[in-house]
């Protein structure tokens, strides 16, 4: 048995399919056989995109006002038993993600291995690469038993590439009955704006952490990251507290970032957070205890106090 | 109202991890605690029990050596008992096993209005068990609630999105997966901490669950190899002397971002 059958579980933004999706899509392409997406909603919408990527089928699940994953999880099954079986689905490391991946998992009988970084495949054998304690160790796990093998991605685990594919073909898909699992219905969807470029697309970020001593001091990292036209963000410590929303969280929960300039402001460097800027190009911290984790990956490291460093860093950058 | 909680007795995250060279497998054959993130889902189930009047707050847990430390924080906080599933079978146990285990905790237990999980736990972070627990039990589920509560037998959360959040609502009995801050999980009092000392914790095997084969027998992985990813190159560190602002500059003109 090789691999003949990818599955990728993609999702779309503003109608157009996400960069996660079209990397593991790509990164399908170097493993064999055919591509096949699988998305929640119209699948019309993205099939010229996720074609020119290598994809020549997308399976749009209309999935109503039900969550994702019971929804595109019972789907998936209804299909496998239809008799189209893949041999591999691989899932973006995302709410949704997560959602239909352990859905599946159970539906099928089968693991599912997260937080990967890489995927090789050879002959028979299908092995994953997962970053543990703060990236520092990785560790390859080689599935056991039949097909199908379901294995999850961080974001930006490989570089999408266009393969000048044609359009994919749509094959709409309903959701079986849900029985009991479709109890949950979504009423109301909200999105909270940021000005100035995403968090996981910015070029340089400007994240606080517990260090800023309390919410009000956020400020300081908003005013530098407006300045250097990046984004800011946050550690999982002052989420938790609640000064900026989750969508700031940069992390093993929040995003994954690899921004040119990463600077970590009042941030220890807990693994959580480690794991989420460890692939950034260049990373400044600033900390009061210079024992702090941060400081064995900085490229720079000020040990001081970012109540005295930032006020003086924002006003030496807006006089230029 | 009857809720149910997992929680995850853990090394204490403060403490490096280790592989145990033999089975590279998390060592825990220290002292474990609770899970902080399962702090909140702790606190949340509590709470909604006083909202509904009245009820009881279980706990399900799965950990070796019959590691209890962590459940008697989550009971001196105020859960009323706990199953905990410990077994040396279970040893290499995948998500999906751990899933098939504590969902039969769950059920050992009755069952429930409502389960509640961390997402995710701050040692292994597999990030699916709660899900897949749903799944098992054939419940609807709402992960990633970050506000939850209970209206009329109805269940309404925020549900965090990539992009924001969405409101949910979710038929009863559910479960749902909650983030850290969900709630402000309340400290155990020393009173709390002694009658803690006395409630039951029923534990159990895999077997006494129904559930073969455990452990990396029935996992759907073998790992392959492990290996030290490379290091970053050591930067320059610098004390801050009140000019150290400079160096930043200096530091962004040099790779031409301002």
């Amino acid at each position: 048995m090789a691999i003949n059958n990818i599955w990728v579980f993609a999702q779309a933004s503003n109608g157009a399919p996400t960069s996660g999706s079209l990397e593991l899509i790509t990164k399908a392409r170097s493993l064999g056989g055919s591509i096949s997406v699988w998305v929640a909603g119209d699948g019309n919408a993205i099939a010229a995109a996720v074609g020119s990527y290598g994809a020549t089928k997308v399976y749009g699940v209309d999935y109503g006002s039900n969550l994702a994953g019971a929804a595109v999880a019972s789907a998936m099954k209804a299909t496998i038993d239809g008799g189209d079986a893949p041999d591999l689905v691989l899932f973006p490391q995302t709410y949704e993600g997560r959602d239909v991946m352990a859905r599946l998992s159970v539906k099928v009988d089968r693991t599912v291995l997260t937080n990967n970084i890489d995927i090789s495949v050879s002959g028979d054998s299908v092995s994953v690469t997962t970053p543990i304690f703060g990236g520092n160790t990785l560790v390859t796990s080689t599935f056991t038993g039949s097909a199908p093998y379901l294995a999850a991605f961080r974001p930006k685990s490989f570089a999408p590439e266009t393969s000048g594919g044609g359009a994919a073909s749509v094959v709409a898909v309903s959701v079986p009955d849900l029985g009991a699992t479709g109890g949950a219905k979504v009423t109301a969807t909200h999105v909270e704006e940021t000005s100035g470029p995403k968090l996981d697309e910015a070029d340089i970020v400007v994240s606080g952490g517990r260090g800023l001593g309390e919410s009000a001091k956020y400020e300081l990292i908003e005013s530098l990251a407006k300045i250097l036209k990046g984004a800011p963000g946050a550690s999982r410590a002052i989420v938790d507290a609640g000064w900026v929303p989750y969508s700031y969280q940069v992390g093993q929960t929040g995003k994954v970032v690899k921004p040119s300039v990463y600077i970590a402001a009042g941030i220890s460097g807990a693994t959580q957070h480690m794991v989420g800027m460890k692939g950034s190009k260049n990373i400044i911290a600033i900390n009061k205890d210079k024992e702090a984790p941060i400081f064995g990956i900085a490229d720079l490291g000020i040990v001081g106090d970012v109540h005295k460093v930032l006020p003086k860093l924002i006003e030496a950058l807006q006089g230029r | 109202m009857k809720v149910i909680v997992c929680v995850k007795q853990i090394p204490d995250p403060a403490t490096p991890g280790a592989l145990d060279s033999s089975s590279n497998t998390l060592k825990r054959d220290g002292k474990l605690i609770l899970d902080e993130s399962d702090a909140y889902g702790v606190e949340m189930a509590l709470q909604l029990v006083d909202a509904a009047g009245g009820g009881e707050v279980s706990l399900v847990s799965m950990a070796p050596n019959s590691e209890t430390a962590g459940l008697r924080t989550a009971l001196a906080m105020g859960a009323a008992k706990a199953v905990l599933v410990s077994d040396p079978a279970l040893q290499g146990s995948d998500a999906l096993t751990t899933a098939k285990v504590l969902a039969a905790a769950v059920q050992r237990l009755g069952g429930a209005d409502l389960v509640i999980a961390a997402t995710e736990s701050s040692d292994g972070y597999t990030g699916t068990v709660p899900e897949q627990m749903a799944e098992v039990l054939g419940l609807p589920s709402v992960t990633f609630a970050k506000k939850v509560a209970i209206d009329g037998g109805t269940l309404k959360a925020d549900r965090q999105t990539e992009a924001g959040y969405d409101e949910v609502t979710c038929s009863l009995p559910a479960l749902i997966s909650v983030t850290a801050g969900v709630v402000e999980p309340r400290y155990p009092s020393f009173k709390g901490i002694m009658a803690a000392k006395s409630k039951p914790v029923d534990e159990v095997k895999a077997s006494d669950l129904g559930i073969t084969p455990v452990g990396w027998a029935g996992a759907g992985q073998s790992i392959s190899n492990v290996a030290q990813a490379e290091a970053r190159a050591a930067g320059e560190i610098i004390e801050d002397d009140g000019e150290s602002f400079g160096k930043i500059v200096a530091f962004l003109e040099g790779l031409k971002v301002i």
